[in-house]
């Protein structure tokens, strides 16, 4: 009886330690995007992000540089008059196209500035959720040294 | 937990700007060690920013955000005095939580 008793406790602390450790893969269990920062493209990663197409607009700036002398560390912002519910960074020469997307919360205002790496001179992509749809803007950068380490 | 964020929250004509600096590696996955092997991926891959208990602002990063990654957010409705708690978790599933007192 007692021994039963302490195999199952055993057994239960085993099994639980094992659910709790990679059967759900951290992208399902933190709501991380996978699909779109594995896009290759700009297309691709609007569709992951459930759109078919991003319509330009002059109402989101981007500010970052002409030409960024380090890939590794490119500082890139979006601020947008837009009534923006999501922001989005991306590189288009990048081999993931998607490296940053934000969502602004109550209170938050349409604003953002982060540094990313760019692996080659490339135009960057400002995209914009408001209103329901997605808006987008570009800039080239141009970089002299490039980013991914490789 | 990992290494410690910097934080500094600033308000402004009731808009606060925050400015955060993480301490991580950001591994793309697309570098090799010197004995050819690729090093895996390692990033952080969320962030959420919190005034008085309430998310206020979320970030996703992917691999091509840069080393030691710097955020800049800004937000209304948080008065000087008040904690601004910033929590990040990467893929690895290492977190870090820090605070600021907005001045």
């Amino acid at each position: 009886m007692d021994y039963k008793r302490r195999h199952m406790i055993k057994i239960g602390t085993v099994i639980s330690l094992m659910a709790s450790t990679g059967l759900i893969s951290f992208a399902q269990a933190n709501e991380w995007n996978k699909a779109a920062f594995d896009g290759k493209s700009l297309d691709d990663v609007l569709k992951a992000l459930g759109s078919a197409s991003a319509e330009k607009s002059a109402s989101i700036t981007l500010n970052a540089p002409d030409i960024a002398e380090n890939g590794a560390v490119v500082p890139v912002g979006i601020s947008t008059t837009l009534p923006a519910s999501q922001l989005a960074i991306l590189v288009e020469k990048n081999p993931n196209v998607l490296a940053a997307q934000f969502t602004i919360l109550e209170g938050a205002q349409a604003f953002v500035t982060t540094r990313v790496k760019m692996s080659q001179s490339s135009n960057v992509y400002a995209l914009v959720k408001a209103d329901g749809k997605w808006f987008v803007t570009s800039k080239e950068i141009k970089v002299t040294l490039g980013g991914c380490g490789g | 937990m990992a290494d410690p964020m910097r934080v500094r929250a600033v308000e402004n004509g009731g808009v606060v700007d925050v400015k955060i600096l993480m301490k991580h590696d950001m591994e793309t996955g697309q570098r090799k060690d010197a004995s050819g092997k690729v090093i895996a991926a390692w990033h952080i891959a969320n962030i959420v920013a919190k005034i008085n208990n309430k998310e206020v602002f979320k970030g996703e990063f992917g691999t091509a955000v840069s080393k030691d990654p710097f955020l800049n957010f800004k937000f209304k409705g948080g008065a000087k005095g008040e904690e601004v708690v910033i929590t990040w978790i990467d893929n690895k599933g290492d977190t870090r939580t820090d605070k600021t007192i907005i001045a």
